[in-house]
């Protein structure tokens, strides 16, 4: 899929708590989470950007908690993917889980600034920057991984998987 | 083993339901723990607690916990001695990671993984690189395994094992009770590893069997514990090969490792308690998965004992299950924490992730023995969480301040 969109940048260690805290964990509903998406440090977060906007984000994005709803909160907030320069394991399995599309790039991140217009092509990997005119290449995904997103997401997969050994 | 609690078990249920599938992979091998939220502490999670009680009827799930048998997931489950070494074990809760102390490979993961593997009992996992932290010596007086994690986190960073396994070693493990272990392992997921692991040894083979047959009345109604954790002593040790590869090592002297104390807003921002200088705060809280077991409170009750919590500091101590709550009453401990001003409750997860019994408000500082301190994590996204072990905490919930032990008695009485 191709996305185009201007970037929200956030710093590192960005955590599930930030992203979607505790309290609000009473529903699955993606656009209920989303009123209350980042809201410790960046309140009506959802309210304040345009459907189809980036995340880019420094290392260890979603840290913390293994909650589900944090992937969920950003899909309802209407994000079109988030890009950062590491993701914390879980949020990346729950991120690939909820087809919610994340990539990883070093380089990218460095030198996109918040405000910025992206355009990525997740099949490809392919980023770039039409405020500044640069682009990347981030790594794609290993092969079973792009089988769980082709089947969309992990139930899917599951489900496919059963039919066949059925 | 799959494993989801009340915020979690909702939507592996959910997704669960998308399978067209009417039974889970195995009844025995699903445990499903209403602790976060529970007793129920709104109408929304009292509907999520009976989402899964229903699910948890239909599918005949077999370690369903009730309040009033629950406990805190992770203290519940090697108490009844549901997990052991060897035991390959997944949970929609970020510290699962919790029983490589008994020597499983245990790891967090969200609500679609569970899902999957309640329906299918498989999952996919990428073998981590591993780290290994070597801990030989003495530790100081008081310090516990909170204080060498929280070191060991202070000194990596909160994604120094990203996606890496921790293996921790060394005399001051081997020394080390389950307790200290299990809190050890509890937060290696706070420097971002997949999982912790601790060889398995004398100690826990003991308390594999002590746990196994510690409650005659569960082991009645479910059964005979399966695979390792049923026949421990048959099995050959897990523990690492002699030529293992390690991506790092670090090797820790006990000495070094000082009571900590982790500032808001990371668990990593641990600091030696010598250090903190004078901060006021307004309520402690003893208790969950990671300080919430006897030996915790135990710690805590030879801090408080003849002491009175300060006026303006509220002390809420939350025994981690319904059995670490009976030992606490049994020994005494229970009319030391009353006797000091101090709120007992029983088992939830509560304040820990900002729940209920114990929210702070803003500007309001807690010290708390729990893994998390970050915005927001307790209450207001402007009150501050200070991540300290059980001795801190209550010599800190007496002096109004925080402070170690060390100021309320005399360390070598320990
Ligand atoms: S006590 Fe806290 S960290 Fe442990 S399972 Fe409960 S909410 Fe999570």
């Amino acid at each position: 899929m191709i996305f185009q969109g201007n970037v929200h940048k956030f710093g590192r260690d960005i955590d599930t708590d930030v992203i979607i805290p505790a309290t609000y964990l009473v529903t699955f509903e993606p656009a209920e989470l989303a009123k209350h998406c980042m809201e410790p440090i960046f309140p009506n977060f959802a309210e304040r950007i345009k459907p189809g906007d980036i995340i880019v984000a420094e290392d260890n994005f979603g840290c913390g908690s293994s909650r589900e709803h944090a992937p969920l909160a950003i899909k309802g907030a209407e994000i079109a993917c988030v890009l950062a320069k590491s993701f914390a394991r879980i949020f990346y399995r729950n991120a690939i889980n909820t087809a919610l599309p994340i990539l990883e790039s070093e380089e990218a991140v460095d030198s996109i600034s918040d405000g910025d217009e992206l355009k990525i092509d997740t099949n490809t990997g392919e980023i770039s920057n039409l405020t500044t005119g640069l682009s990347w290449q981030a790594e794609p995904f290993p092969d079973f991984i792009n089988e769980i997103i082709n089947a969309g997401g992990l139930i899917g997969y599951t489900k496919e998987r059963i039919a066949r050994e059925a | 083993m799959a494993l989801a609690n009340d915020i979690t078990a909702p939507g592996s249920i959910r997704e669960f339901n998308k399978l067209g599938i009417d039974k889970v992979f195995d009844r025995d091998k699903v445990v499903l723990v209403p602790d976060h939220f529970a007793p129920n502490r709104n109408v929304e999670s009292a509907e999520q607690c009976k989402y899964v009680r229903d699910f948890a009827r239909a599918k005949e799930i077999t370690n369903f916990f009730e309040v009033g048998r629950m406990g805190i997931e992770h203290a519940l489950l090697p108490e009844l001695g549901l997990v052991g070494p060897g035991d390959l074990v997944i949970g929609a809760d970020s510290h699962t990671c919790t029983y490589g102390a008994l020597g499983a490979f245990s790891t967090g993961m969200g609500s679609t993984d569970i899902a999957a593997a309640m329906a299918t009992g498989d999952t996919w996992l990428k073998v981590p690189p591993s780290l290994k932290f070597v801990i030989d010596g003495e530790l100081p007086p008081w310090v516990t395994g909170k204080d060498v994690i929280l070191y060991i986190i202070g000194m990596i960073g909160v994604d120094g094992a990203l996606y890496r396994a921790m293996e921790f070693t060394g005399s001051a493990i081997s020394k080390m009770s389950m307790d200290g272990r299990l809190t050890i392992c509890n937060m290696a997921i706070e420097a971002g590893a997949k999982n912790g692991i601790i060889a398995v040894d004398e100690r826990t083979r003991e308390y594999v069997r002590a746990h196994r047959h510690q409650d005659d009345e569960i082991e009645e109604e479910f059964g005979e514990p399966e695979g390792v954790a049923a026949d421990i002593t048959k099995q050959a040790d897990f523990i690492s090969d002699a030529d293992a590869v390690y991506e790092q090592v670090y090797n820790i002297k006990a000495e070094d490792i000082q009571l900590q104390v982790a500032f808001p807003h990371l668990p990593s921002n641990s600091k030696p308690l010598s250090r903190v200088g004078d901060i006021g705060i307004d309520q402690v809280v003893i208790g969950s998965c990671t300080n919430g077991r006897i030996e915790d409170l135990r710690q805590a009750a030879k801090v408080l004992a003849g002491h009175k919590v300060d006026t303006n500091v509220r002390l809420i101590i939350i025994p981690a299950t319904q059995s670490i709550y009976k030992q606490a009453i049994h020994e005494g401990l229970i009319d030391i924490f009353i006797d000091a001003d101090a709120a007992v409750s029983t088992p939830t997860c509560g304040p820990c992730l900002g729940g209920h019994m114990g929210v702070l408000a803003a500007g309001e500082r807690c010290v708390s023995t729990t893994n998390r301190n970050f915005r927001g994590r307790m209450g207001d996204k402007d009150s501050e969480v200070y991540l300290a072990g059980p001795a801190v905490a209550a010599a800190s919930a007496i002096l109004g301040r925080i402070g170690g032990p060390e100021e309320i008695i005399d360390g070598r009485d320990q």
